[in-house]
């Protein structure tokens, strides 16, 4: 699926309004915005838009609804700045700009036929969930699909009741795990990259797609390649501070790309060279 | 009934191993069932038997004073509980305690360690099978530690 052309000021936000918003976790809230007017912008799993609250600032969040439903764009924002705050405070109702979608996303079309491993971590969950929903509702035109997801403690698993949901489906497999727990947790313990190996796909045959902190990604990357999986198969999401969102302040710069407009999905095999580099 | 030799071939472990080591690892070894709730081994005891775990799932807990245990590893089908049996003073540093009902293998490591001082050749094909597995454990302990899904990521 292509991304809807721009045919107005990329700098200009469109008005949508707050919806409705569930609190996640503690510091995560998903929320749901309808626009002012007119149909909201179709979008590829993995693509971000930038949200501004007036009078505060605009961030760059990932899109992480069904790109099947037409209706609203959904975001999960955790609160880790003054910007990110001011979203996850709105309320339903308030109105706020959404410039996008942008970026590359999943790539859900070339992965047909193939195997599928999605590897998530923490919030990397919520740039994965449109490609979830996508790959769910063509379930035909994919081999075998895996989740593995893994988080800090049972307590922060991201969207639980959904993975509950679909650990029900006999045509996916869902394994988390945890950092660390209490006893009252009877599921695994460990980091993300020990479920690779109990996952059940034919290596040559996959495409893997990993989304989560940058040093979990690393990790997750080596592992699939030790379980077989060729570079050229392996997409990662990567996070910068985006500001323009289409590549002319520089401020996402990684390597020679830019990660708003050549990103944020990349493939393996093109940034594992500059991945461990400090400087970048 | 299944033979303990093929038993031991068919886990992960040993997978490596030549079948003149298989038959010398075979001697030191027995099958386990464990409850759920039922504990491999405690902290502190002797570890005179390590455990390659067949199928269940295993959780590794230690226990601070006055707090409830906290879990930092399961171990699942395939893999091996526990490494303080390879080093003196030979003692566990944690518990073990099945999640579920669980198979194993137990092996005796005190018969283990003999064969191999013995027999060098089994001690290095030994040590080729469980330092990766350590080497593993070290960088997924760092990850932890890391706590990447923290705000400061």
């Amino acid at each position: 699926m292509k991304p809807a052309l721009q045919t107005t000021d990329p700098f200009l936000p469109e008005l949508y309004r707050v919806e409705h918003t569930v609190r996640e976790l503690a510091d995560t809230v998903t929320l749901e915005f309808k626009p002012l007017s007119g149909a909201r912008a179709s979008f590829t799993p993995g693509q971000f838009n930038m949200i501004y609250v007036f009078g505060v600032g605009e961030a760059a969040i990932s899109i992480s609804g069904d790109p099947a439903d037409g209706r609203m764009f959904v975001h999960t924002v955790r609160e880790v700045g003054a910007i990110s705050n001011a979203i996850a405070k709105l309320e339903a109702g308030a109105v706020a700009g959404i410039r996008g979608p942008f970026g590359t996303g999943w790539p859900v079309a070339a992965a047909e036929g193939l195997d599928i491993l999605i590897v998530a971590g923490g919030l990397g969950l919520a740039p994965l969930r449109p490609a979830i929903y996508h790959i769910l509702a063509h379930r035909e035109r994919y081999g075998r699909v895996a989740i593995l997801f893994g988080s800090r403690s049972p307590a922060d698993l991201l969207y639980r009741h959904e993975l509950e949901q679909w650990r029900q489906r006999l045509d996916i497999d869902i394994a988390v795990t945890v950092d660390h727990a209490d006893r009252s947790w009877h599921g695994n313990v460990g980091v993300v990259p020990s479920l690779i190996p109990r996952a059940s796909f034919d290596p040559a045959q996959t495409l893997a797609m990993v989304c989560g902190p940058e040093i979990m990604m690393r990790y997750s990357a080596t592992g699939l390649l030790q379980a077989g999986i060729p570079a050229e198969r392996v997409y990662l999401s990567m996070e910068r501070n985006m500001k323009c969102a289409i590549g002319l302040c520089g401020h996402c710069q990684f390597g020679p790309d830019f990660v708003c407009k050549d990103g944020p999905v990349f493939n393996y095999s093109k940034i594992a060279k500059i991945l461990a580099v400090r400087e970048i | 009934m299944e033979s303990l030799e093929r038993i031991l071939k068919e886990h992960p472990f040993f997978a490596s191993f030549p079948p003149e080591h298989l038959q010398l690892v075979t001697g030191c070894a027995r099958n386990h069932r464990f409850k759920a709730g039922e504990y491999l081994f405690h902290e502190g005891e002797q570890a005179d038997e390590f455990f390659l775990v067949r199928d269940g799932k295993v959780a590794l807990e230690i226990c601070a004073p006055g707090k409830a245990p906290i879990v930092f590893e399961t171990v699942a089908g395939g893999n091996v509980a526990g490494s303080s049996w390879l080093v003196p003073p030979y003692r566990w540093m944690f518990d073990a305690r099945a999640l579920e009902p669980a198979r194993a293998i137990g092996i005796d490591a005190a018969c283990l360690r003999r064969k191999s001082e013995a027999d060098p050749s089994l001690g290095y094909v030994l040590m080729k099978s469980i330092l990766p597995i350590l080497v593993e454990r070290l960088q997924a302990a760092r990850l932890q530690i890391l706590d990447v899904y923290g705000r400061g990521h």
